[in-house]
C-alpha cells in the first residue's frame, strides 16, 4: 500500500488554511472528501481546483481528504501540491495566478524602516500584512517555521509571491542558513522576491554561494532584475567579519543584527538597556556606513509594551540605525514614527538646506546660518534628514514652495 | 407543510402575510406605515387583591407560575440583561415540561448560548417557537426547520413596540432582578449578581397580564432605586441564584488586539475626524465588539488631544465609556445595558451614568427616541449588499446565528458607520445581494473595511467632505470586486420554500424572510 502524504495545519483555532492527506490508489479514480467551514459556498470551487491540480500532475487515482478552514485558494493549492510531491517525484510546478499588482522592483536606496517578520507557514498573518503598510514583509522560511514544515512552507511562500496582493510593500523572504537556504531560492527568485535575508551570515563566502545560486536562476529563467541581500549578523564571529560581510556584494542594501541569537552566543542575556549588544550595534552600524548601505536593527519582542518599543528606537536611532524589524502590525507605526525625524530637527534641517540653497543661488561657496557656518558634511545630513521626513509623511514634497508661497 | 400566501414588500423580498395564526404587514419603506389605534394595555388590577403589607413572596417559581394560570399556548417573557450567564429561562421550562404544558411561545429580549438547552424542549414541543432572537444552537435548530412554529426577530426597539402596540400579548413576564423587596420594586445595579440596569425588562413589567420577580438578594422595602415598579408586579421568588456574575460580563467587552480590527478601528476614527463629527458637545455609541470599543478609546485621545467633550454616549456601557465619563470626556453615559462591572459600579454612583430602555432609546412609535439624536453609530454587519443593505441575523451559508440587538434602531443615527472586514477567513462581506436584509442601504451610511471606505451616495455631504482625505475611499462596488478577487465568487446558499422565521422592521412590517436550509 502507498504511504499516505500530508500538508497544512488544522486543530484549535486554526484559520484561513487547511489540512490535506492523500493516498495514492489503484483504480479508484479520484476521490475527494472534504470538509469545510466554507463548504456551502465554495465546496464546488474547492473540488474544481483538485480536479485541476492533480490533473495537472497526471495523477488519476487518489483518495485526497481535506479539512479546509476557509483557506484561499493560493494555500490550497500549496498544501495539495506539498502532499502530492511527497509522493511522486516531478519537475512540474502547479503555478497560481501571478497578480499584476506583484511585478515590481524596489529600489536600492528605498526607505526600510520597517519590515514584518510573517511565519512562512501561517496563512492567516500573511493575508492582510500589507494593508498594515510596513516597508518590508519577510515569508520567513527560517526560524519562525517549524523543521518539519519546512518543506511545504516553500510552496506556501512561493504561491503567496504570486498570488497575495502585497499593496507595494518591498517583498523580502528569510531563507534558511546556508547552505540549506540555498535550496529555498529556486522556489522564490522567479517569482519576484525582491529582496533576500541571509541569517546568521558570517563570512563573505556565503554570501557569494547565495548570489552565485541565484544568478544561476536567474539565467534559467531569463530574469535581469536585481535581487537585494540583507545578511544578518547574528554571533560574535559575524560582528567581528561585518565589514567584509557588508561589502561582499553590490546587491547588498542593508545589513541586520539579530540578538537573540547573538547575545546567546555571548553567553549572555538580552536586557532592556542593550548594554550587553552596544558593542555589536555600533560595528554593525559602522560596517554598514564604511559599505554604504542600511544598518538595521533587531526586533523588540515585547509586542504589548509600546512605550518600551518607542524608547528602543529612540536610542536605536541614536547610535545610527535606519530601521528595524518588527514582529506585529502594532508595531510598525511606532516605529515609523520614531525613526522618522521630529519637528525640531526637521525645523532644524530646513533652515540649514534653505541657507544652503540661497549661498548656492548667490555663488557663495561659505554656507552660513546667522553667525555660524555651516560644514558641508552637516548640509548634507539635514538634506537627508529632510529626504526621510519626505518619505516618512512629516513633510511635503513640496515644502520649499509652501512655505515660499507663505512669505 | 404550511402554504404560505407571499407578497413582495418594499425592500424587495418576498414576505409571508400570515404566521403562527397572525396577519402581518409587509415592510412599506422606511416611516410609510402609520400605526392607528391606541396602545395595548395589561388589564386593570385591584389592591384588594393584592396583600396589604405589600409582601408578595411566593415559596417558588413552580408556585408562580401555578398561580399565574401557566396553560397551553402561552407567551412566556424573560429579559437577557444576563447575558450568557442566565439560569432562570432554563427553570421556567423545566418546570412547564414537568406541569405537561405545550405550544409555549418563548419572548426573550435575546437569547444566548447558554440557552440552546432549550433545543430539547423545542423538540419535545414544550415551546411551540420563539420571538426574539435566534443565536448559535437555536439558529442553526431553526434554520433546518425544526421548530414548530416560525421565529420572530426583532430588534430591542421593536421588541418594546410590539408589546406596546399589542403585537404580542405576554402572557407571564418572568423578571430576574439582582436585588428586590416583597413587594417587587427591582434593580439591577446591586446584588451578587449585579447586571447594571433591567432596562429591556421595562415593556413586560407594563404590559404582561402576569408579572413575576425572581431575585436571590431580597432587601427589606424599599428596594431603591426601583428600576421596575412593584406596583406593577405580581408575585416575587427568591431562589438560590438567578444568574453566574462572571458570564453576565461578556467576553465581547475587551478593547481587541487583533491588528486588523485595531486598523478597522483606526481608519473609522480617522473617518470621523475628516468628517467633522468629533467636535465639541458631539454624540457617539459604539457596541459591544471589540473593533467598536476601540473606535471609542480613540474618541477618547481625539478629546483630549483638542481639548473637547462629548455630550454624550450611548452604552452598552463599558470600562472604557466609565472612563470617559469620570475623566470627563463626556457629560453623561446614556446606557441601555451594561457590560462590564465597571459599567454597574458607575451606574450605581455617578449621576451622570443615566439608565435608559428600548422605551426611551430605541421604541419606533413612540414621540421621538434618542437613537435618531446620536452624531455616530458604529455597528457591524455580517453581510452588505452593493445597495448598502445590511444582514445582522444570519451568516452568508443562510444560517440563522444573531440577533438584532439594538442595530437596527440605531441606524436612524446622524451617520451610520460599518467598520468590517472585507472578508471573513474566505467569506466576502461585500455581496449583490445580502442574504437576509435586517436594515434598508439607505440608513447606512459608511462602510469601512481594511482595503478601502465606500460611501453611501445619498451621503453627498459626507463624499464632499472626504474629497481630499489620504483614506481609501473607494465605491461598494469596486470593494465587492476586490474581495471577490481575492475569495472567488462564492455560490448561495440552497433555501426550500419553507418560512422558518421572519425578521421584524422596528414599526412591525416584514422586512424578510429566513427560509428553511436545503442541506
Amino acid at each position: 500500500m502507498d504511504k499516505i502524504a500530508s500538508a497544512g495545519n488544522k486543530g484549535k483555532g486554526i484559520r484561513s488554511d487547511c489540512f490535506v492527506s492523500i493516498e495514492i490508489t489503484k483504480n479508484s479514480g479520484l476521490e475527494i472528501q472534504l470538509e469545510s467551514k466554507v463548504k456551502v459556498l465554495y465546496g464546488e470551487s474547492i473540488k474544481k481546483l483538485v480536479h485541476e491540480i492533480f490533473s495537472f500532475f497526471g495523477i488519476t487515482n487518489a483518495k485526497v481528504i481535506i479539512e479546509d478552514f476557509g483557506a484561499l485558494p493560493f494555500v490550497l493549492a500549496a498544501r495539495i501540491e506539498a502532499a502530492i510531491k511527497q509522493l511522486i517525484n516531478t519537475e512540474k510546478e502547479f503555478l497560481t495566478a501571478f497578480l499584476e499588482e506583484n511585478k515590481y522592483q524596489t529600489t536600492r536606496e528605498r526607505n526600510r524602516i520597517s519590515r514584518l517578520y510573517l511565519p512562512g507557514n501561517t496563512p492567516p498573518l500573511m493575508i492582510n500584512a500589507g494593508v498594515h503598510k510596513p516597508d518590508g514583509i519577510i515569508l520567513d522560511l527560517e526560524d519562525a517555521v517549524a523543521p518539519a514544515k519546512k518543506g511545504e512552507a516553500r510552496f506556501l511562500v512561493r504561491n503567496a509571491l504570486r498570488s497575495l496582493d502585497f499593496y507595494g510593500v518591498e517583498r523580502m523572504v528569510r531563507i534558511n542558513q546556508v547552505p540549506k537556504g540555498l535550496e529555498d531560492l529556486d522556489y522564490i527568485i522567479p517569482h519576484n522576491v525582491n529582496l533576500i535575508l541571509i541569517p546568521k551570515a558570517e563570512s563573505a563566502d556565503q554570501i557569494i554561494q547565495v548570489e552565485n545560486k541565484i544568478k544561476e536562476i536567474q539565467n534559467k529563467k531569463g530574469i535581469n532584475h536585481p535581487v537585494w541581500y540583507m545578511p544578518i549578523i547574528e554571533s560574535s564571529l559575524g560582528v567581528l567579519k561585518s565589514l567584509e560581510i557588508a561589502q561582499s556584494s553590490k546587491n547588498i542594501v542593508a545589513m541586520a543584527i539579530g540578538l537573540e541569537d547573538y547575545t546567546a552566543d555571548l553567553g549572555t542575556k538580552r536586557t532592556l538597556e542593550a548594554t550587553e549588544s552596544f558593542f555589536a550595534r555600533c560595528q554593525v552600524v559602522n560596517a554598514c556606513r564604511a559599505a554604504g548601505i542600511q544598518p538595521i536593527d533587531s526586533v523588540f519582542s515585547d509586542v504589548a509594551d509600546m512605550e518600551g518599543l518607542k524608547q528602543n528606537v529612540l536610542k536605536s536611532k541614536s547610535i545610527g540605525f535606519d530601521g528595524m524589524g518588527c514582529i506585529h502590525p502594532r508595531q510598525i507605526k511606532v516605529i515609523h514614527d520614531n525613526y522618522a525625524p521630529d519637528n525640531d530637527e526637521i525645523e532644524k534641517a530646513k533652515k540649514i538646506v534653505n541657507a544652503f540653497i540661497e549661498a548656492t543661488e548667490k555663488g557663495l561657496g561659505v554656507v552660513s546660518l546667522g553667525t555660524k557656518m555651516i560644514d558641508p558634511p552637516v548640509v548634507k545630513r539635514a538634506q537627508k534628514l529632510i529626504d526621510l521626513a519626505i518619505n516618512t509623511g512629516k513633510l511635503s514634497k513640496n515644502w520649499r514652495e509652501i512655505e515660499n508661497d507663505k512669505v | 407543510m404550511t402554504k404560505y400566501n407571499l407578497v413582495k414588500n418594499a425592500a424587495g423580498r418576498m414576505v409571508p402575510t400570515e404566521i403562527n395564526g397572525k396577519t402581518l404587514v409587509p415592510f412599506m419603506g422606511i416611516g410609510n406605515y402609520r400605526p392607528t389605534g391606541r396602545k395595548y394595555a395589561p388589564p386593570i388590577a385591584t389592591c384588594a387583591d393584592y396583600p396589604s403589607d405589600g409582601n408578595k413572596l411566593i415559596p417558588s417559581l413552580k408556585e408562580a407560575l401555578i398561580k399565574s394560570g401557566l396553560k397551553n399556548g402561552m407567551t412566556i417573557s424573560t429579559h437577557h440583561h444576563f447575558r450568557n450567564g442566565d439560569l432562570v429561562a432554563q427553570q421556567i421550562f423545566d418546570i412547564a415540561f414537568e406541569l405537561d404544558i405545550k405550544d409555549l411561545v418563548w419572548f426573550p429580549s435575546a437569547s444566548f448560548e447558554c440557552h440552546s438547552t432549550l433545543i430539547k424542549y423545542l423538540e419535545d414541543g414544550t415551546i411551540h417557537h420563539i420571538e426574539g432572537s435566534m443565536n448559535g444552537a437555536l439558529g442553526k435548530f431553526t434554520t433546518e426547520g425544526k421548530m414548530k412554529g416560525v421565529g420572530v426577530l426583532r430588534s430591542h426597539g421593536g421588541r418594546y413596540q410590539a408589546v406596546q402596540d399589542g403585537d404580542v400579548h405576554i402572557d407571564i413576564a418572568v423578571i430576574a432582578a439582582p436585588t428586590a423587596d416583597t413587594f417587587g420594586n427591582a434593580t439591577g445595579d446591586r446584588g451578587p449578581t449585579a447586571c447594571g440596569l433591567l432596562g429591556f425588562a421595562l415593556a413586560d413589567s407594563q404590559y404582561a397580564d402576569k408579572v413575576i420577580i425572581v431575585s436571590d438578594n431580597l432587601v427589606p422595602f424599599p428596594c431603591v432605586p426601583w428600576q421596575i415598579h412593584g406596583n406593577n408586579v405580581d408575585y416575587v421568588v427568591n431562589i438560590d441564584k438567578i444568574g453566574i456574575p462572571e458570564k453576565i460580563v461578556s467576553g465581547t467587552t475587551e478593547i481587541t488586539k487583533s491588528p486588523d480590527r485595531l486598523l478597522l478601528a483606526e481608519m473609522t476614527a480617522q473617518f470621523c475626524e475628516e468628517a467633522g463629527i468629533v467636535k465639541d458637545g458631539f454624540s457617539f455609541q459604539a457596541g459591544a465588539g471589540g473593533t467598536a470599543l476601540s473606535i471609542g478609546t480613540y474618541f477618547a485621545d481625539a478629546c483630549r488631544e483638542k481639548g473637547i467633550k462629548a455630550r454624550f454616549a450611548r452604552g452598552g456601557s463599558n470600562k472604557y465609556l466609565v472612563k470617559m465619563l469620570e475623566e470627563g470626556l463626556t457629560d453623561y453615559i446614556l446606557d441601555g445595558q451594561t457590560f462590564d462591572l465597571e459599567g454597574v459600579r458607575s451606574m450605581r454612583e455617578n449621576p451622570g451614568h443615566l439608565n435608559t430602555s428600548p422605551f426611551t432609546s430605541y421604541n419606533y412609535h413612540g414621540k421621538g427616541n434618542f437613537s435618531s439624536m446620536v452624531d455616530v453609530v458604529i455597528l457591524g454587519a455580517t453581510e452588505v449588499d452593493v445597495n448598502y443593505n445590511a444582514n445582522v441575523v444570519s451568516h452568508s451559508d443562510g444560517y440563522l446565528l444573531h440577533g438584532i440587538g439594538g442595530w437596527q434602531n440605531c441606524l436612524f443615527s446622524k451617520c451610520t458607520i460599518l467598520p468590517i472586514p472585507l472578508f471573513r477567513d474566505r467569506i466576502p462581506v461585500i455581496k449583490d445581494e445580502v442574504t437576509t436584509i435586517c436594515g434598508p442601504g439607505e440608513l447606512i451610511d459608511v462602510i469601512v473595511t481594511e482595503r478601502g471606505i465606500a460611501i453611501n451616495p445619498l451621503r453627498k455631504d459626507l463624499i464632499e467632505k472626504l474629497k481630499n482625505s489620504t483614506l481609501p475611499i473607494k465605491t461598494i462596488e469596486q470593494l465587492k470586486e476586490e474581495g471577490e478577487k481575492i475569495c472567488g465568487v462564492p455560490d448561495k446558499p440552497k433555501f426550500t420554500d419553507e418560512v422558518v422565521a421572519i425578521v421584524k422592521w422596528v414599526d412591525g412590517t416584514v422586512i424578510d424572510t429566513v427560509w428553511k436550509i436545503d442541506k
